[in-house]
């Protein structure tokens, strides 16, 4: 693997004086996909969303193509350009069309005409089978389908990287999987993805690396298989127990 | 849905038809009241000794003015403003003189305040008349009764002396003027009947309110009585001149008469007063002394 | 949330229905339920209607009143001018709502932007909107219609009615604009992130994604602003303008009858009872739509 896409070093973060974040390090290479594992409130989404400026981080670095993006001078609307994000609650636009939730980012921010943009759009929907919905509004779509949308609507923007913050976990089971293979077949193409998730076994499947995070901290991380088939902590086996007692795994 | 939406219609039918019972009961009272009321009017009652007057508080005379109330008309020097008991001022010293005639004491004399709607609105009243500056009209006396006039007046304009409108000679000069007047006033009249300018004038409330306006530049002049427009050149627009006052013959002249509810049998005894400081020269006496001023105002013609 | 497309064919009533244990014998009942109540409303009303007019009527002061305040023929003489005092009342509110629309939105979206940067512009549009509403509205337009004026600035209108309008439109805008911000703030803070995400602006943010979801959310509380304001154009008579309550004012003052003001409030009735029936009923249809989807 070549320079890493993404650094981020020493990364604190609190609200209002309770530790989220505590000396969180983690590089991930180009064309890596890292799967961020750990029980809810362990910091995983904070973590993301630092990543994307959506949350400033207390002390630390991130670094994106060896560069500091926590700097002053740096464009949070620059870093958001490269770096997409999907959310646990889909946040599609309501009062947008599948199309315009899809090429409002290439056309406001990207300055690409309607034109391209509707024929990336529609190149993007029909690859992710969401052609038929093109017209339609978020409320009649299902969860699993406002879920893929909100990832053709952050690949549109041409993303390096791809940040996925548990996006499955607001939907119903059977809707998962529809979910989950669009996430597959990125990484088949190659993208650069962190992944938060309480899917362990798509952790196991997809992930180069799996990270444990625990109350704010890495705890152990390591190679996906090597992770899952023998864990060194013992705050990891705990977790992974009891994940499958739950018959999650 | 729709059982409420009937409810509605219903109701509101029914409302209707009550109204137009109202209207129509209403509109048999109206002409007998047209018929009866005005009957009573200046016959006066038989005696006008101080124990006979039909008066709100017996042995008392208690008159209205105006909140506050003016000069040249009640109080007038500087300690005096607003203070009808002062016995400044032409309407002041004139019920002064008045309740002398009508054998009261100063002492009984009792000053209320109202505002122009109080003054006018249908109801019980607590003052035997009221005195500001109404002019006499016919339409008003349907509703009203006033005593005979006691003062004849002209209306004048107030301007600045650098505007176009300061050399005016004739009303014709005034059309393209945007001219102000208070409300209530028959200078408002006098500027739609006789002036009738291209812009419609502006009307406003208080005398204090044309003074903003006039230094706003929201109006070129004032048109307004005589008297006021002395006032209102000496103390309240400063600057301020009268370009002219207008030829009597324009239009009917403004008589100010004493405001009495429709009706009220008082008016003849006052009336009678009045006519009694008129034939002495008293009555001229009070306009001499507080509503004349030297130098003459130039006459604006037809 | 939100909602978008039309509302479900099926209204509550259908769910209402579907509770009860026999679907059309019951529905019946309500049906007939819903003929007696009507009429029961209706008599109650007509009786109420009758008994405070025998009251009134009864009034021995009642053919004075009637005189003064509803004669027919001083409505007919005082109509025409206070029609056309009016029709400028109308013209006023017209343009003041548009402007009051625009203004108070950019308002509450420097309001509404974040950051420290934007500190100073948001601190001057907090103050405004404090001093604005801190004043009453009549001397508002009594300051600034006298005081502005005053000043003989070059370049700056002098009209009575500019500043009448004018200061309407401040008033009112300080007021819509805390609408507009209830509106920004009532949409989740996640589609803020997710605009922002995606790498729109702050006010692109604002624009593109949360205005459009506030304004939906706020149109009930801005109709009725305009029925507040349709009714407060009047004020600017103070300054002189003769709009329709001058104009009564003027018929009352110079005939020492009431009517005319009569005249004027079946005009103003005539714009705000069809404007607060439109808001009525669509907040109603707003309410049901949201909980059509909501369910």
């Amino acid at each position: 693997m070549g320079s890493p896409k993404v650094e981020i070093k020493d990364v604190a973060k609190s609200y209002e004086g309770k530790a989220v974040l505590q000396d969180v390090g983690l590089s991930v290479d180009v064309h890596e996909v890292v799967c961020l594992i750990g029980s809810s409130g362990s910091g995983k989404s904070t973590l993301l969303k630092c990543l994307n400026l959506l949350v400033p981080i207390d002390s630390g670095d991130i670094l994106l193509d060896g560069k500091s993006i926590i700097t002053g001078s740096v464009n949070p609307n620059e870093v958001r350009q490269k770096m997409g994000i999907v959310f646990q609650s889909f946040n599609l636009f309501p009062h947008m069309s599948v199309l315009q939730n899809v090429i409002l980012s290439p056309t406001k921010v990207h300055g690409v005409s309607t034109g391209e943009a509707t024929d990336l759009a529609t190149q993007l929907l029909e690859q992710f089978g969401l052609l038929d919905k093109i017209h339609e509004y978020p409320d009649r779509l299902s969860g699993g389908q406002q879920q893929r949308v909100a990832v053709v609507r952050s690949l549109a923007t041409k993303p390096e990287l791809m940040l996925f913050d548990e996006v499955t976990s607001a939907l119903d089971p059977e809707l998962v999987a529809e979910v989950l293979g669009v996430i597959r077949g990125l990484k088949d193409d190659g993208m650069t993805m962190i992944i938060a998730t309480h899917e362990m076994g798509f952790a196991r499947d997809v992930g180069d690396r799996v990270c444990f995070l625990d109350q704010g901290v890495i705890l152990e991380h390591g190679p996906a298989k090597q992770f899952f088939a023998d864990p060194q902590e013992a705050r990891t086996r705990q977790f992974l127990q009891r994940i499958i007692e739950a018959g999650r795994l | 849905m729709s059982g409420s939406q009937k409810t509605w219609t219903k109701m509101f039918a029914l409302l209707a038809a009550l109204l137009l019972v109202a209207a129509a009961c209403g509109n048999s009272d109206d002409t007998d009241a047209d018929a009866g009321g005005e009957s009573g009017e200046g016959s006066g009652a038989a005696s006008c000794a101080v124990e006979d007057l039909n008066l709100v508080t017996g042995g008392t005379l208690t008159v209205a003015t105006g909140e506050p109330a003016f000069p040249p008309w009640v109080g007038v020097g500087d300690d005096n403003f607003d203070v009808p008991e002062s016995k400044t001022g032409y309407e002041g010293s004139l019920v002064y003189a008045l309740a002398a005639d009508l054998g009261f004491a100063d002492d009984d004399v009792v000053w209320v305040r109202t505002g122009f709607d109080e003054a006018i609105a249908p109801g019980p009243k607590n003052w035997d008349f009221n005195i500001q500056q109404y002019s006499i009209t016919d339409v008003r006396d349907e509703v009203v009764d006033f005593s005979d006039p006691y003062y004849v007046t002209t209306q004048a304009l107030v301007t600045f002396p650098d505007s176009e409108f300061a050399n005016a000679s004739s009303v014709g000069d005034l059309k393209g003027a945007l001219l102000g007047a208070q409300i209530g006033t028959t200078s408002l009249d006098f500027i739609e009947d006789v002036i009738q300018p291209d812009t419609e004038a502006n009307v406003y409330d208080e005398n204090v309110d044309v003074e903003a306006a006039m230094n706003a530049g929201q109006i070129d002049g004032l048109v307004v009585d005589l008297p006021t427009a002395y006032f209102i050149i000496a103390v309240q627009v400063e600057g301020a001149i009268i370009a002219g006052q207008f030829d009597a013959d324009a239009a009917d002249p403004e008589q100010l008469g004493m405001l009495f509810a429709e009706g009220n049998s008082l008016v003849g005894c006052v009336n009678g007063a009045l006519q009694n400081l008129k034939d002495n020269g008293t009555l001229q006496g009070l306009e001499d002394t507080w509503l004349t001023q030297d130098g003459g105002v130039p006459i604006i013609g037809n | 949330m939100s909602s978008v497309g039309p509302p479900s064919p099926e209204g509550p009533e259908i769910g209402r229905a579907r509770l009860l244990p026999t679907g059309l014998g019951l529905r019946a009942i309500l049906r007939e339920e819903g003929a007696r109540s009507a009429l029961i409303a209706a008599s109650s009303t007509v009786l109420l209607i009758g008994l405070v007019l025998w009251w009134v009527l009864s009034s021995e002061a009642w053919p004075a009143v009637q005189k003064q305040f509803f004669s027919p023929v001083h409505f007919r003489a005082a109509w025409p001018d206070v029609l056309g005092g009016f029709w400028l009342d109308i013209k006023m509110f017209l343009v003041a709502e548009v402007l009051i629309l625009v203004i108070a939105l950019l308002l509450a979206m420097i309001r509404s932007l974040r950051g420290p940067a934007f500190f100073p512009l948001r601190a001057l549009v907090i103050i405004f909107i404090d001093l604005v509403r801190g004043i009453p509205i009549i001397l508002l337009i009594l300051l600034l219609g006298f005081g502005i004026p005053a000043l003989q600035l070059t370049g700056v209108p002098n009209s009575a009615l500019f500043w009448g309008v004018a200061t309407l439109v401040i008033s009112y805008s300080a007021y819509t604009a805390e609408v507009y911000r209830a509106g920004i703030e009532s949409v989740h803070e996640s589609q803020r992130m997710a605009a922002r995400s995606l790498g729109l602006t702050q006010f692109q943010a604002l624009r593109y994604v949360l205005v459009p979801q506030a304004i939906r959310n706020v149109v009930p509380a801005l109709l009725n602003g305009f029925i507040s304001l349709q009714k407060d154009v009047a004020l600017v008579f103070v300054l002189g303008v003769r709009e329709g309550v001058r104009e009564a004012q003027i018929y009352t003052a110079s005939t020492f009858n009431y009517t005319g003001y009569l005249a004027a409030t079946v005009l103003f009735l005539s714009v705000s009872v069809p404007l607060a029936r439109f808001t009525d009923w669509y907040t109603e249809r707003d309410r049901r739509r949201k909980q059509a989807v909501g369910s």
